[in-house]
């Protein structure tokens, strides 16, 4: 406030009181225009500097956490890999938050079949390695894989029926082949997959991979038994519903498997074809978990390659535009939509789809500095 | 305002059923109020002087915490804002995010005509809804008034379309507003230096205004209180808008602070729609498909991150249309899928030798079988069973498609008389059900393709009506 304000605003006043004011001057002389009797009449107007609501993060209390899952062990904790992945841990929704120590992870998708129905651009990006599932995971890993999912879909009786134990030498392959944790998949046919994992479980002892999945449908306990006696995770997977999410949860863990082995697949809609449902159950999930559900406080993963069945990712169709960047922009923002919502691990398979989603992720744990950049720029590009 | 009762509603109201909002009573209005299915504009009684105190009231609490702004007139004007819940399954997302589009003031007069028109006739038709864009953001890169005024003018002349008037310099966006103040444009931006002028052109003009502080919280907080004490009540949020890096991800997470902010703990400072200017991509990047894919990248974490308009550049359909088609999924009432009417529906120019098919009334599947049936240019007539808008899978394994729905539609929809023969073909996922469907329809079943993208393939092989 001007001095000049000051006294004029004294003009017409009663009374005066001056509060929270500096006043910083080297002599200060108060003429009053009031001729005599003179005196300082008390406060009715008052001068206040604006109060300013203070910006504070919103920050909420949590009763929940979610368990910390290990993926992988290295020499010393009895497995052979050179990285290991630790997911979930959250005690918070929002990182600002401050309950957030580990990030979510990518796992490249690997086959051990040729997959002429893959999309073009997955094709041209993948053909070469489909002979050998051990350099198809080398080139993954090249390609910024934080994990490998083998799936061993060719043990399908309707497609090849390999048997557990040759399956099983894929999988040793692979973790020969490759430094990083290793997901194990099986075809998705409930009655072989038990007996592939435990032949897999076996061969991988002591790796703490991830079995993917355990289901309602299947012979749930014994993939929990192989996974313990081995010493691997598993993935509690179920179809889009929270309540199954929660029956089937509850019932690994009282076949045995320890909490912190365990993550959860609620199903991914790809974008366009059911996502919202899969974001929004994830939200569900972990606003659940945080509240203290200790059903749902596992860590989350998605099926981020999903994305590839929507025709708009994969179809030759000139109105959408070329197809070679529709696809991987497609898995982008599928896979951005779920880490959105809180996912912790993303199964994908189109390589610039990984790196944006690998950046933005290292993005949001601020590890790598925005580019030299003045934001109000955009008026002039 | 999605915690009030329709019992609370209630009581403010005239209470008399007289119905002439079109409700059957009060009780009725209350609840349509809450899921705003009616505004209170609906209940004329209510206008009356003694009910002034409970109007204020209602207008209270019915007010939601970011509050809703409208940019544009006419029909194509855009309202953003107006959300209650941070989180869809708490009730329901209600304006989709805007989606605007830049021209600058050293485009060419064709440039800018080819923009337009881009972005005025730009449409994709998915599941039966229309999704388009809503708008377009003009700036000024010269800084030459005349310039600005001049492609403002020659915009307005090409769209109706609602306009976002992007400058810095209070003298350009003066020019500008003068002409197109009756448009009703989004003014870009108040900041720390500027919003002396610029707060008072918007009071002035009364247009609704962009309040800018990148990367500041706190600035942004002090702007929009200084913004709000000069008499404005239209505001839009700007935190900054960065391509990845740290910065990227801190403006993600104050976009969830601020919109917590607003809904959570009721600060009305920040109780207004967010902006994001994802173009800022193209500051940085200069090969097109690449910028194009950033680009794309921030619009999507934007719009999941509470951004409630954007402003965008590239006009690529590849890279607009996973935008409008996450827009779409996230801004679906998640209460209600997406859904058709049961009955018979025409593909193409059947006849009564034509082929009947079955579906399920999931709008996503509905259309996605008519599209595969018009491409592959079959005539036939489409029967759509009400699974209650399951698609045919989730449908078959929630047990929500059966034999007895399959024959209420065919007989409520007379198919019948449109066709001489009893044949119908289903869906190959319904094929579990062929038996029944046969007995209680009396209708001789044909199992079709697993994807309907392969009907006509099928028919080509097997149909005959005799
Ligand atoms: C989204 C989804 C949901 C949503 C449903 C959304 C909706 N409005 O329908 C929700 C979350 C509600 C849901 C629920 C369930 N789901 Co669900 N869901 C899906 C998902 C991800 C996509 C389904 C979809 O939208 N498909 C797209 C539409 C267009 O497909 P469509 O309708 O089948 O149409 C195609 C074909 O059928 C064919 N077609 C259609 N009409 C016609 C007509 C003719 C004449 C012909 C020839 C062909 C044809 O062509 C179309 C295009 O390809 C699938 C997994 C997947 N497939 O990706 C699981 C899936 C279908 N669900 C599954 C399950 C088990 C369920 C639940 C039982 C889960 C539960 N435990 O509660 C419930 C059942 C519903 C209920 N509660 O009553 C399983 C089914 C397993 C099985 N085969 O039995 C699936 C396959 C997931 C899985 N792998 O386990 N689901
Ligand atoms: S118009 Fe108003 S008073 Fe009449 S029934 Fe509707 S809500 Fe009640």
């Amino acid at each position: 406030m001007r001095l000049e304000d000051l006294i004029s605003s004294l003009v017409d006043a009663e009374e005066l009181e001056l509060d929270n004011v500096e006043i910083d001057v080297d002599e200060l002389i108060l003429e009053l225009k009031q001729s005599p009797p003179m005196f300082i009449p008390r406060a009715k107007k008052v001068l206040k500097e604006k109060e300013r609501i203070k910006f504070e993060h919103p920050i909420k209390e949590y009763k929940g956490s979610i368990a910390e899952v290990q993926i992988g062990a290295t020499r010393s904790e009895g497995g052979t890999r050179e990285k290991v992945v630790k997911i979930g841990g959250q005690t918070t929704l929002y990182q600002y938050e401050g309950g957030h120590k580990n990030r979510p992870v990518v796992s490249y998708d690997v086959f051990d079949l040729e997959m002429p129905s893959f999309a073009k651009a997955l094709r041209e990006v993948w053909q070469d390695y489909w002979s050998s599932p051990a350099e198809w995971a080398k080139e993954a890993v090249k390609r910024g894989a934080d994990m490998i999912t083998i799936h061993l879909i060719s043990t399908d009786p309707k497609i090849k029926d390999t048997s557990p134990r040759e399956a099983a030498k894929t999988v040793e392959e692979v973790l020969q082949a490759v430094k990083v944790p290793l997901v194990i998949g099986g075809s998705g046919n409930p009655e072989k997959d038990p007996l592939v994992f435990e032949k897999a479980a076996e061969v991988a002892e002591g790796e703490m991979c991830l079995i993917a999945s355990a289901n309602l449908d299947l012979d749930y306990k014994r993939v929990v038994e192989a996974a313990n006696k081995y010493g691997h995770n598993v993935l509690s997977w179920t179809s889009m519903d929270i309540n199954d999410q929660k029956t089937l949860n509850k019932l690994l863990l009282e076949c045995g498997l320890p909490k912190e082995r365990m993550v959860m697949d609620p199903t991914t809609g790809a974008l366009g074809y059911g996502i919202e449902y899969t974001f929004t159950l994830i939200e569900r999930m972990k606003d659940s978990a945080l509240k203290g559900d200790e059903d749902l406080q596992n860590p989350i993963s998605c099926g981020v390659t999903n994305a590839w069945a929507a025709r708009e990712a994969w179809m030759n169709e000139p109105r959408w535009g070329p197809r070679e960047y529709r696809g991987p922009l497609w898995e982008t923002i599928t896979a951005l939509t779920v880490l959105s919502a809180g996912a912790d691990v993303m199964m994908m398979l189109h390589p610039t789809a990984v790196n944006i989603v690998k950046n933005v992720i290292s993005s949001k744990s601020g590890e790598v500095d925005s580019p030299e950049f003045k934001y109000e720029d955009w008026l002039k590009i | 305002m999605a915690k009030v009762s329709p019992m609370e509603i209630y009581r403010l109201l005239p209470g008399t059923n007289c119905k002439e909002c079109g409700e059957v009573s009060c009780m009725a209005f209350a609840s349509a109020l809450i899921e705003r299915k009616r505004t209170i504009e609906d209940c004329h009684p209510l206008l009356d002087e003694k009910y002034r105190d409970k109007r204020k009231k209602l207008e209270a609490i019915l007010t939601p915490p970011v509050k809703e702004i409208v940019i544009g007139s006419g029909s194509k004007a855009v309202k953003i804002g107006g959300e209650e819940v941070m989180y869809r399954h708490e009730l329901t997302y209600f304006n989709p995010t805007a989606l605007f589009f830049d021209v600058h003031d050293e485009m060419s007069s064709d440039e800018i005509s080819e923009r337009i028109t881009r972005i005025d006739h730009f449409i994709i038709t998915r599941i039966g809804q229309d999704l388009r864009l809503n708008g377009v953001a003009i700036r000024s890169r010269s800084g030459d008034p005349t310039k600005f005024g001049e492609v403002v003018l020659s915009v307005m002349e090409r769209t109706d379309l609602p306009l976002a008037i992007c400058a810095l310099d209070p003298e350009l966006l003066e020019i500008a507003l003068e002409i197109a103040v009756d448009r009703r444009p989004l003014i870009y931006a108040a900041t720390r230096d500027n919003w002396e002028k610029v707060g008072k052109l918007a009071l002035d003009h009364k247009c609704p205004l962009v309040a800018s502080s990148p990367g500041d919280m706190q600035g942004l907080l002090d702007l929009s209180q200084d913004l709000l004490d000069m008499g404005l009540s239209e505001l839009v949020l700007d935190i900054g808008s960065y391509p990845l890096g740290d910065r990227y991800g801190q403006m993600l997470e104050n976009l969830a602070a601020l919109r917590r902010m607003a809904i959570e703990r009721n600060l009305n400072l920040v109780g207004f729609p967010l902006i994001g200017v994802p173009m800022v991509a193209w500051q940085i990047e200069k090969d097109d498909v690449k910028a194009s894919m950033m680009e794309a990248t921030l619009a999507a974490t934007q719009m999941l991150r509470y951004c409630d308009i954007l402003i965008l550049h590239s006009l690529e359909t590849w890279s607009i249309l996973p935008i409008l088609t996450l827009r779409q999924n996230i801004y679906t009432d998640p209460r209600v899928p997406i859904q058709v009417d049961p009955g018979v529906y025409t593909i193409g120019n059947p006849d009564e030798e034509s082929p009947v098919l079955m579906t399920t009334n999931f709008a996503l599947t509905y259309y996605t079988v008519a599209a595969d049936l018009e491409a592959s240019k079959v005539d036939c007539h489409l029967i759509v069973v009400d699974t209650e808008g399951l698609a045919v899978e989730p449908a078959m394994a929630g047990g929500k498609l059966t034999a007895s729905l399959v024959k209420d539609v065919i007989v409520s929809s007379k198919v019948k008389d449109l066709v001489k023969h009893r044949k119908i073909i289903i869906p190959g996922m319904a094929a579990r059900i062929s038996g029944e469907i046969e007995e209680a329809t009396g209708w001789e079943v044909m199992v079709g393709p697993l994807d309907s993208s392969r009907i006509g393939g099928y028919l080509d092989q097997n149909w005959t009506v005799s």
